[in-house]
């Protein structure tokens, strides 16, 4: 192997190294405005995370996030592969780009545009066929991009074969970064074809050689197509800042912040600036989102809210009327988090403190020593056949209880803090935290999620367990102080979003329907359930969009047409019984309370 | 001690005219629902704080139709915006987007 040129340089390779230097300065100075943005602790945080198992760590989910794209893969293999062969061939050029650089011409070594133009530079002596091997492996993934690139046309036309509804609409810049980067590799396998008689090259480049052998006598017809094949380098790189495509390399910096334990604590800058380029716009949170039933709301989804964050504009419509059921933080191939941006906006523009709760503290403690707390909450009340039947069952185990909130519930904080009054749901937390702590329980008894949540998370009752009904009955029946008849009712089971997403509990109440009956599947359950559409995370939505969320969720649920649509939460039970007209809506306690033997 | 004869109490003679139309607007345009209730009472009777306070959304409503609006403020400062009278309400009013709006258009610190 041998240089051709004796200085190395060509113009064409300007329009890439120009697009490279302009790329890698705009990310220097966004990493530098991210970290300024940070505050002192979470610098701190930042730099312990800097040690090397850490980096280990990191360098890991780097490799399996931003390379091989599993989280993809799950969803769908097709469209897996798309984003796998894509992302992993191209840095398996550059690597073995470089490494061809190293070993055959060690001088160009840390010249920019030298391993991405190779094969113009060298030519092949007869004597040698060492570059054989790296040609091959050139050649083999540029086909897999190739391949890639070919779904990735194919999708725009039929995105439903790669498993997904709905794709973002494109921006101006999406549309340069794309169209570039769909060039970029064709452009790429015809520069090195044209040159691959001099170069040499492997089973693509050479065979397309041959094929043109015609056309390329002159070796200066190749000039051309080198030169459109860097333009489209820089055509890509120049825009990419203005493009979805931003996400390839601030991905990896999000996956760094994120293992060192960082959290938004802003809905723009530092960590939030970091989240909001990572997203790729890829849409899989557009099918993901409940109210993309409403098609007009499907600009509402979160993609399109933080496309409206990254540019700055308004995204208060967006973001408040997010039902926060979290599908779309769950099915996120990046795991941004756009439900806590979303509250933190909400947070930014109403943390008022309007409220006056002044009146709570009249309210007078329970004695319930060492025993169960109960806590209804406001839910609980409208739906007062779950505490009865979980009392039922209390009763029947022998448990001691006290019903905290007998004559009137003080609401646990979560729907004020949904709705951006941190200061107001400290208040309601004080309050409730007075209440319990003055009763002298050890366990603290809830039948409604979203107070689970907040109560798990804000409260910080400690010495107190704080638990669902589904876990404790679950709990009763291990222990053998409840026994339960199986029926001949067949049940499916609907994950509430602050349950399931939101605390991670999904096998404790299908394990207490599968003694109590048989539990069918449904198509989207555990972290993938669609919310029932009463969720008190929406500010803005109006009652009949709610009611269509409200059935497609009914419709995908009774699929396989169960007796009992089965849930766990007071509000998705209210949501869901008046509209349920194929089967019944019943809470899990009203289950187990019927099956009891 | 009761003081026995006649006295003049003070008028509870709404005007009207003096009422500041472009808030309400503002607030109808927030909340579209607001002119859809029809007074049933149903979020008053379901009302968490409702227990506590005398907070009562359709007496709320009444007040702000009236231009008796600072009543109304200091009634919903009590909401703890549970939810309850959204699920509840008959005519599908958004109640709580209906609260948080009253107390954004006519509360003190103005959004």
């Amino acid at each position: 192997m041998r240089e051709r040129f004796l200085f190395g340089y060509d113009p064409f390779v300007l329009p890439f190294t120009l697009g490279m230097v302009f790329i890698v300065l705009y990310l220097l100075i966004g990493s530098i405005r991210i970290i300024i943005a940070l505050d002192k602790q979470e610098r701190m945080l930042l730099l312990k995370s800097m040690n090397p198992r850490q980096l280990i760590i990191t360098a890991k989910d780097v490799f399996v996030d931003c390379l091989l794209h599993i989280k993809i893969f799950k969803r769908n293999l097709l469209l897996g592969y798309m984003h796998f062969s894509i992302a992993f061939g191209w840095f398996m050029i550059i690597l073995v780009g470089h490494l061809e650089v190293i070993l055959y011409t060690p001088q160009r070594n840390g010249v920019l545009y030298y391993p991405v133009f190779f094969r113009y530079f060298v030519m092949e002596t007869q004597q040698t066929l060492r570059g054989a091997f790296f040609f091959f492996l050139m050649d083999l993934f540029l086909l897999m991009i190739l391949s890639g690139i070919a779904l990735a046309i194919f999708k725009r036309f039929r995105s439903m074969a790669l498993g997904m509804r709905r794709t973002t609409k494109l921006k101006l810049g999406d549309r340069f970064a794309l169209y570039s980067l769909w060039a970029i590799f064709p452009l790429r396998l015809l520069a090195e074809s044209f040159t691959a008689n001099i170069s040499g090259g492997s089973f693509l480049t050479k065979s397309i050689n041959h094929l043109v052998h015609g056309f390329v006598t002159n070796p200066d017809n190749a000039l051309p197509i080198w030169w459109s094949y860097s333009i489209a380098l820089g055509v890509f790189l120049f825009s990419l800042p203005f493009s979805r495509y931003m996400h390839i390399p601030t991905e990896i910096i999000l996956i760094f912040l994120r293992n060192a334990g960082i959290k938004a604590t802003s809905f723009r800058n530092g960590y939030a600036e970091s989240e909001i380029y990572s997203c790729s716009r890829c849409g899989i949170c557009i099918d993901a989102c409940p109210m993309g039933v409403n098609r007009g709301d499907i600009k509402f989804s979160s993609v399109y809210t933080i496309r409206l964050l990254r540019r700055r504009e308004d995204p208060s419509e967006g973001a408040e009327k997010c039902l926060m059921c979290n599908k779309c933080v769950e099915v996120c191939p990046v795991g941004i988090n756009s439900t806590r941006l979303k509250l933190l906006y909400r947070q930014s523009i109403n943390d008022s403190g309007q409220h006056n709760f002044s009146y709570l503290s009249t309210i007078k403690e329970r004695e319930s020593y060492g025993k169960v707390l109960y806590y209804a909450g406001c839910m609980t009340h409208l739906t007062p056949v779950i505490y009865r039947s979980l009392f039922n069952i209390l009763d029947k185990a022998g448990v001691d209880y006290t019903f905290m909130d007998k004559d009137g519930s003080v609401c646990c904080g979560r729907p004020l803090m949904l709705s951006g009054d941190m200061k107001g749901a400290r208040e309601l937390i004080e309050n409730n935290k007075r209440v319990i702590k003055a009763s002298g329980c050890k366990t603290l008894l809830l039948s409604c999620p979203i107070c689970y949540k907040i109560f798990k998370e804000e409260y910080q009752l400690d010495g107190i367990e704080v638990v669902h009904h589904s876990v404790f009955i679950n709990k009763l029946l291990k222990s053998g102080q409840i026994k339960i008849k199986k029926g001949i009712e067949t049940y499916v089971y609907h994950d509430p979003c602050e349950l399931g997403r939101g605390t991670g509990i999904y096998e404790q109440p299908r394990e207490l329907l599968s003694v109590a009956g048989t539990l069918k599947e449904s198509p989207e359950e555990r972290g993938e359930s669609i919310c029932c559409g009463g969720s008190l995370g929406s500010l803005t939505m109006p009652a009949d969009k709610r009611r269509k969320i409200t059935e497609h969720s009914l419709d995908i649920l009774n699929t396989n047409n169960p007796d009992i649509v089965a849930t766990a939460c007071p509000l998705c039970m209210r949501t869901f019984s008046p509209l349920n007209y194929k089967s019944e809506t019943a809470d899990i306690a009203q289950i187990i309370s019927k099956n009891l033997i | 001690m009761k003081e026995f004869g006649y006295s003049l109490s003070p008028s509870s003679r709404v005007d009207l005219d003096k009422v500041d139309k472009s808030k309400q607007n503002r607030l109808f345009a927030l909340e579209p629902g607001f002119k859809k209730c029809m007074s049933c009472g149903s979020c008053s009777a379901t009302c968490s704080a409702g227990n506590y306070t005398d907070v009562s959304l359709r007496r709320a409503i009444s007040y702000i139709q009236n231009g008796q609006d600072q009543l109304a403020v200091n009634m919903l400062r009590n909401c703890m915006l549970c939810g309850k009278c959204l699920i509840i309400c008959p005519r599908g009013i958004n109640t709580r987007n209906l609260i948080r709006n009253i107390l954004n258009v006519y509360g003190e610190k103005q959004i």
